[in-house]
C-alpha cells in the first residue's frame, strides 16, 4: 500500500484533522475536516500519520464485526463499529456480559471473529494472528510470568524480538523507571504487591512500543485507593507516549477519568460513543443515561423538540420520542428543591423528603411525589424524586417529612 | 513456637482470665497438652519406622558379636552387588525418564484446554491413583497376560506377523523398563496434574500479545515455569522405581539382578556367616541413595521457592 | 419447539450470511490442532495402561493351553470352588480374609494416630506440624523393602514373647507404609479449611474440645478422612513385600502362591481386586463432587 493510498484511507475513516496545536486536537474529539479544503488535507494527513506514526499511535476501525462463541447462538459482538483516531484514549463500558471484553480481545487477535473486518493504522489486521497484530495487552491479573524478574518481564517483548541483552535491559530500566518501579527491578513479581504487579504488566506492555494499547480491567482486582492512583498515573503516560489506547472497565468513574471519549457498550453494541462531559449531558439513549451517573425518570409530555415536565418546558437532546406521556430523563443536579412557603412561581411539584445526604458540599435529597397524580403512571408506585443542590443552596432547617417544590431547570433533557 | 501459641490470643485469654501468672500457666498447660495428643504419633513412628530404621544402620556396622566393623560395606563392591546397582539405577532411571514424559504429557492432554472437572480428567486421575499403587504381583500377572509365553498379546503378534516374542522378553532390561513404566505413569498423572493446574492461560496470551510464538511460549515461558516440579516429580518416580520390590519380585523368582531382589536373598540367608550383615548393608546404601535423591528434590523445589 | 427452529434457522442464516467473507478463523484452527494432539497423547497413554488389563481379561476367559473359552475361573471365584479347575482356593479365601481384616485395623489405627495429632498441631504449633509432616513422609525415603530389614528383628520378638504370628499384626507395619498418603489427604483437607478460627468461634461459645473436635472438625475433614482411608485401603490391599519377607499370608502373597498352580483364577481376583480399588476411588471422587455441588447449592 503506497503512502498516498494510506491518507486518503485514513482521512476518509478516521474523519481525521489537524489543528495546529496537537493537544487541543487530541482533547477534541469532535474536531472535523470542516474548513479544511484541498491541498491543505492531504498537508493535515500526512502531518497527522506523521505525528503518531512517530508517537506510536495508530489508528483502528472495527467494521460490522460479528463474534459468536463456539457452542453458543447469541452474538457476543453484533455488527460492532467502532473507529478510533492516532493517539487517542477510547473507554468501553458497560455492565457484564455486555461484550466490552470480547471486543478488546477480538482486536488483539486473542478471538477469532465470524464477520467484519479489523484495521489498523489502515491495514487490516483480521488475518493477523496475535503476536503479529504489534498490540499490547494489560490483562486485569496474573498475566505477568511468575519465573522472571520485573525486569525480565518487562524485557520479555523485546527478547522475543531478538533485542541485544544490553539493548533491552536498558529500554527495559526505562519503562521501569517510567511506572516509578526501577528499585523493584530484580525483584520476583509474586512478591510485589497487586498495584506494583499491574504497573510491571503496563511497563512491559509499553516496552515494545505497541501500535495499541489494551488494557482489559487492569484496575478492577486493586484496592479503591490504589485504582485511583493507578488510573491517573495510566493516563499521564498513555498522554506522554501518546499511544492509541483501549480501555475496558465496567466502573463509571473510571472510565469518566480517563477517557478521551468512551463507548457504552450494551448487547454486543456500543449504544453511543463520545466523550464523557457529552455522554454525561447529551445521552442519546435511555440505556446510557441510565448506566452513567443518577437519573430521575419523571412524567412529561414531549412534542419532539420540547417537554413539559411538572409544568416546567425544558429542550430536549437529538433522539427523544414524541407523546403525551413519555418519561423524561432528568439529572438530580437539574431539579431545583424550594420550601412550598418561598415558592413563588407556578411550575413545580410537592413532594416530602425522605432521605436527605450530606455529601460534603453537596447535599443529595431523595422526596417522593405527594400527589397520586403520578402513581398511576409509575405503575402504581409512589413516585420518587432525588435531587442534588449544593449545600449552600439547601433550605435551612430542612428536615426528614418536611414538605418541598421540585421543580426542574431547563436544560436539556432526553425524553423516552 | 511461642509466637504461634500467642497468637492464639482471643480464646487462650478468655480461657486463662485476666490474671498474668494463670495466662502463663494455661499456656504452659496448652504446650503440655499439645504434646500429650502427639505424644502416641511419636511413640508410634519410633517403635516401628525409627527403631527399624536404626536396626538396619547399626546391623550395617555390626560384627557377628555386636562390635564396631566397617568390613560388612566390602561386600557392597563385590562385582554382582555393584552390577545389581548399576541395573537398579539404570531401570529406575529409563523407566522415570519416559513415565515423567509420558506422564507429563498426559497431565498437560487432560488440563490443557480442558474443563477444570471435566469428567475425563475425573476418571483419569481416579484410575491414575489406583494404577499408581498397582505394583507387585498383580502387575506381573497383567503383564505375562499380555506378553508372556501363552500372553494375548504374544499370540496376536504371532498371528499377525508371524514373529515370535521372546518369552524370556519380559526379564529383560527392556522388559522389566516397559513393566515399570505402567505404575510409573499413573504416578506421574497424578503428582504432575495440580502443577499443569497452575499453568495461566493469560501468560499464553500476554506471550502472545507481546510478539511470542508457539515455540518462543513453551521454551521461555511455561517449560522454565514447569521445570521445577517436573524435575522434583521425576527424582520422586526415580524413587519409587528404584525402592520397587514387588513387581521385580514376581516376576524372577530366583535371580538377583535388582538391589531389592538382592537384599531379598541376604535375608533369607542371614544364617550364613558370609552373609552377616548383608542385608543391612545393602538397605543402608538404598536409603543413602533414595535421601540424596529426596534431598535433590527438596533443593530443586526450594530453588524454584524463590519465585514461588 | 417452534421457537428452537426459529433459532436455528436464524443462526443457520447467519452463517450462510457470513460464509462469504468470514474472516479466517486462527484461533479455532489452533483448537483443533491442539485437541488432535491431545487425543492422540490420551489414546496412547490410556491404550498402554488399559491393554494390560484387557489381555488379563481375555487371559481369564481363554484357557491358555487349550484355547477353550470358558467362565471356570470366575465360577470358581464366585461359587468358592475351585475343584473343577483343580485348585485349593483355601489360600487365597485366607489371604483374601486376612488382608480385608488388615485394611480394618490399619484405617482405624491410622485414623486415631494422624487425625488428632494432625489438628492439634495444624492449630497450635508450625514447629511441630513440620516435624509430624517430616516424620509422616519419610517412609518415602526409607522403602519398604528396607524398612522390612529392620523390622524383621522387631516382629521375630513380637511373635514370640508378646503377641502371635497372626498375619493381623502386620498392621502396625502398614500404617507405617500408608502414613505418608495418610498424611497428604488430611493435609489438604486442613489446609482448605480455617481450622483455627472454626477452633476458637466454638470455644468462645462455650463448646468442650472433645465437643469441638467431633461436631465441628469433624465432619468438616470427613471428605479428606475419606480419602485418606481409601487410598490406605488401596495401599494395603496391594502390599506384598512386607507380607512375604516376614512369611506372612495376606491376598498378594496368596495370589503368588496360587499364581504358581493356577494362574487364571490368581488373573482373575487380581482384576477383581483391581476393579474394587477403581471403584472405591471413583466412588469417592463421585461422593465429593456431590458433596461440593450440595454445598454450592445451598
Amino acid at each position: 500500500m503506497t503512502a498516498d493510498q494510506k491518507i486518503s484511507a485514513s482521512s476518509l475513516t478516521a474523519g481525521a484533522a489537524v489543528k495546529p496545536d496537537e493537544d487541543a486536537f487530541k482533547n477534541d474529539p469532535t474536531a472535523t475536516l470542516e474548513g479544511v479544503r484541498g491541498k491543505d488535507v492531504t498537508k493535515a494527513a500526512k502531518q497527522l500519520l506523521r505525528e503518531s506514526a512517530k508517537r506510536g499511535g495508530g489508528s483502528i476501525q472495527m467494521q460490522d464485526v460479528v463474534k459468536i462463541y463456539p457452542g453458543s447462538t447469541k452474538r457476543a459482538l453484533d455488527d460492532f463499529n467502532l473507529d478510533i483516531k492516532p493517539g487517542e484514549m477510547v473507554v468501553l463500558l458497560g455492565g457484564s456480559g455486555c461484550g466490552k471484553s470480547t471486543a478488546l480481545r477480538s482486536l488483539a487477535g486473542l478471538e477469532d471473529i465470524q464477520g467484519g473486518r479489523i484495521m489498523v493504522g489502515g491495514q487490516d489486521v483480521t488475518g493477523v494472528p496475535v503476536n503479529k497484530r504489534e498490540m499490547a495487552m494489560v490483562f486485569q491479573a496474573y498475566s505477568l510470568f511468575p519465573h522472571m524478574t520485573a525486569l525480565e518481564n518487562v524485557a520479555f517483548g523485546l527478547e522475543v524480538r531478538g533485542v541485544g541483552k544490553e539493548e533491552r535491559r536498558k529500554v527495559a530500566m526505562e519503562q521501569l523507571e517510567l511506572v516509578g518501579l526501577a528499585d523493584q527491578a530484580k525483584k520476583y513479581t509474586q512478591q510485589m504487591s497487586g498495584g506494583q504487579q499491574q504497573r510491571v504488566a503496563l511497563a512491559r506492555a509499553l516496552a515494545i512500543k505497541p501500535r495499541v494499547l489494551l488494557l482489559d480491567e487492569p484496575l478492577s482486582a486493586l484496592d479503591a485507593k490504589v485504582r485511583v492512583q493507578l488510573r491517573d498515573e495510566i493516563r499521564r503516560i498513555q498522554l506522554n507516549t501518546g499511544t492509541t489506547t483501549v480501555f475496558v472497565t465496567h466502573d463509571q468513574e473510571e472510565a469518566l477519568a480517563v477517557a478521551d471519549r468512551i463507548g457504552v457498550m450494551n448487547k454486543g453494541k456500543i449504544e453511543q460513543i463520545a466523550a464523557p462531559q457529552d455522554l454525561y449531558q447529551r445521552p442519546a439513549t435511555e440505556y446510557v443515561a441510565t448506566f452513567i451517573g443518577l437519573t430521575n425518570r419523571l412524567p412529561g409530555a414531549s412534542n419532539g423538540e420540547e417537554a413539559v415536565v411538572f409544568g416546567q418546558r425544558l429542550p430536549l437532546l437529538p433522539g427523544s420520542t414524541k407523546g403525551d406521556a413519555v418519561a423524561v430523563l432528568v439529572r438530580p443536579e437539574n431539579l431545583t428543591l424550594t420550601l412550598p412557603s418561598q415558592h413563588d412561581s407556578h411550575v413545580g411539584e410537592r413532594a416530602r423528603v425522605e432521605v436527605i445526604h450530606f455529601l460534603g458540599s453537596l447535599v443529595r435529597v431523595d422526596t417522593v411525589i405527594t400527589s397520586g397524580e403520578y402513581q398511576r403512571w409509575n405503575k402504581g408506585e409512589q413516585l420518587k424524586v432525588t435531587v442534588q443542590l449544593p449545600a449552600s443552596e439547601l433550605p435551612a432547617g430542612l428536615a426528614v417529612g418536611d414538605d418541598v417544590v421540585v421543580t426542574p431547570r431547563a436544560v436539556a433533557a432526553l425524553a423516552c | 513456637m511461642t509466637a504461634a501459641i500467642a497468637q492464639n490470643g482471643p480464646a487462650a485469654a478468655k480461657a486463662a482470665g485476666p490474671s498474668a501468672t494463670s495466662s502463663t500457666l494455661a499456656r504452659h498447660r496448652q504446650e503440655l497438652g499439645t504434646l500429650a495428643v502427639t505424644l502416641p504419633f511419636f511413640a508410634y513412628t519410633a517403635c516401628f519406622l525409627l527403631a527399624p530404621t536404626v536396626i538396619v544402620v547399626l546391623g550395617a556396622f555390626q560384627t557377628r558379636d555386636g562390635g564396631f566393623t566397617l568390613a560388612n560395606f566390602s561386600k557392597l563392591f563385590e562385582a554382582n552387588t555393584v552390577s545389581a546397582f548399576v541395573t537398579s539405577i539404570v531401570v529406575s532411571i529409563a523407566s522415570s525418564v519416559i513415565g515423567a514424559v509420558v506422564g507429563g504429557l498426559a497431565s498437560y492432554a487432560l488440563v490443557i484446554g480442558a474443563k477444570p472437572n471435566g469428567l475425563m480428567r475425573r476418571m483419569v486421575s481416579a484410575i491414575s491413583s489406583v494404577l499408581a499403587q498397582f505394583g507387585g504381583v498383580m502387575l506381573a500377572f497383567a503383564f505375562i497376560a499380555t506378553i508372556g509365553i501363552n500372553g494375548i498379546g504374544t499370540m496376536f503378534i504371532k498371528q499377525v506377523t508371524g514373529l515370535t516374542v521372546n518369552p524370556n522378553w519380559l526379564s529383560s532390561l527392556p522388559g522389566l523398563v516397559t513393566v515399570y513404566c505402567y505404575f510409573q505413569i499413573p504416578l506421574m498423572i497424578i503428582i504432575f496434574l495440580p502443577a499443569v493446574d497452575s499453568i495461566r492461560p493469560q501468560w499464553r496470551e500476554a506471550c502472545e500479545s507481546l510478539g511470542g510464538n508457539t515455540v518462543q511460549y513453551w521454551t521461555r515461558v511455561a517449560l522454565p515455569i514447569l521445570a521445577p516440579r517436573f524435575i522434583s516429580a521425576f527424582l520422586l518416580l526415580f524413587a519409587s522405581a528404584f525402592s520397587a520390590y514387588a513387581t521385580a519380585a514376581a516376576l524372577f523368582s530366583q535371580r538377583s539382578i535388582l538391589v531389592p531382589l538382592m537384599i531379598q536373598g541376604a535375608m533369607r540367608n542371614e544364617m550364613d556367616p558370609n552373609q552377616q550383615g548383608f542385608a543391612q548393608v545393602l538397605a543402608f546404601a538404598m536409603i543413602v541413595v533414595v535421601a540424596i535423591v529426596m534431598l535433590l528434590s527438596h533443593a530443586v523445589e526450594k530453588r524454584a521457592g524463590r519465585w514461588q | 419447539m417452534n421457537e428452537t427452529n426459529a433459532t436455528n434457522a436464524t443462526v443457520e442464516a447467519v452463517a450462510d450470511e457470513t460464509v462469504g467473507t468470514k474472516p479466517p478463523q486462527l484461533r479455532a484452527a489452533r483448537v483443533r490442532k491442539q485437541s488432535i494432539i491431545k487425543f492422540v497423547i490420551l489414546l496412547v497413554t490410556l491404550g498402554f495402561l488399559f491393554i494390560p488389563l484387557f489381555s488379563m481379561l481375555i487371559f481369564t476367559l481363554r484357557h491358555p493351553l487349550s484355547g477353550r473359552w470358558s467362565l471356570a475361573p470366575w465360577v470358581a471365584i464366585f461359587t468358592g470352588n475351585g475343584e473343577s479347575l483343580g485348585a485349593d482356593l483355601t489360600v487365597l479365601w485366607q489371604g483374601l480374609g486376612t488382608s480385608l481384616a488388615l485394611c480394618v485395623v490399619t484405617v482405624v489405627i491410622m485414623l486415631l494416630l494422624m487425625v488428632p495429632t494432625m489438628v492439634i498441631v495444624h492449630i497450635r504449633s508450625k514447629a511441630l506440624e513440620r516435624a509430624i509432616e517430616w516424620v509422616a513422609t519419610l517412609p518415602l525415603t526409607i522403602p519398604a523393602i528396607v524398612l522390612v530389614v529392620g523390622l524383621g528383628p522387631i516382629y521375630r520378638w513380637l511373635s514370640a514373647d508378646v503377641l502371635s504370628t497372626n498375619p493381623i499384626w502386620l498392621c502396625f507395619a502398614y500404617v507405617i507404609l500408608v502414613m505418608p498418603f495418610a498424611f497428604r489427604a488430611i493435609a489438604v483437607g486442613l489446609n482448605s479449611i480455617d481450622v483455627k478460627t472454626l477452633v476458637e468461634a466454638s470455644r468462645s461459645l462455650g463448646a468442650s474440645w472433645p465437643k469441638v473436635f467431633f461436631r465441628v472438625i469433624i465432619p468438616n475433614l470427613w471428605q479428606s478422612i475419606l480419602s485418606a482411608s481409601f487410598i490406605s485401603i488401596a495401599v494395603v490391599l496391594g502390599e506384598y513385600t512386607v507380607a512375604s519377607l516376614l512369611g506372612r499370608m495376606n491376598l498378594q502373597v496368596a495370589l503368588y502362591q496360587l499364581g504358581q498352580s493356577n494362574s487364571q483364577i490368581s488373573t482373575a481376583m487380581s482384576l477383581l481386586a483391581l476393579l474394587f480399588g477403581v471403584v472405591l476411588l471413583v466412588a469417592l471422587d463421585l461422593i465429593s463432587d456431590a458433596m461440593r455441588k450440595s454445598k454450592e447449592g445451598k
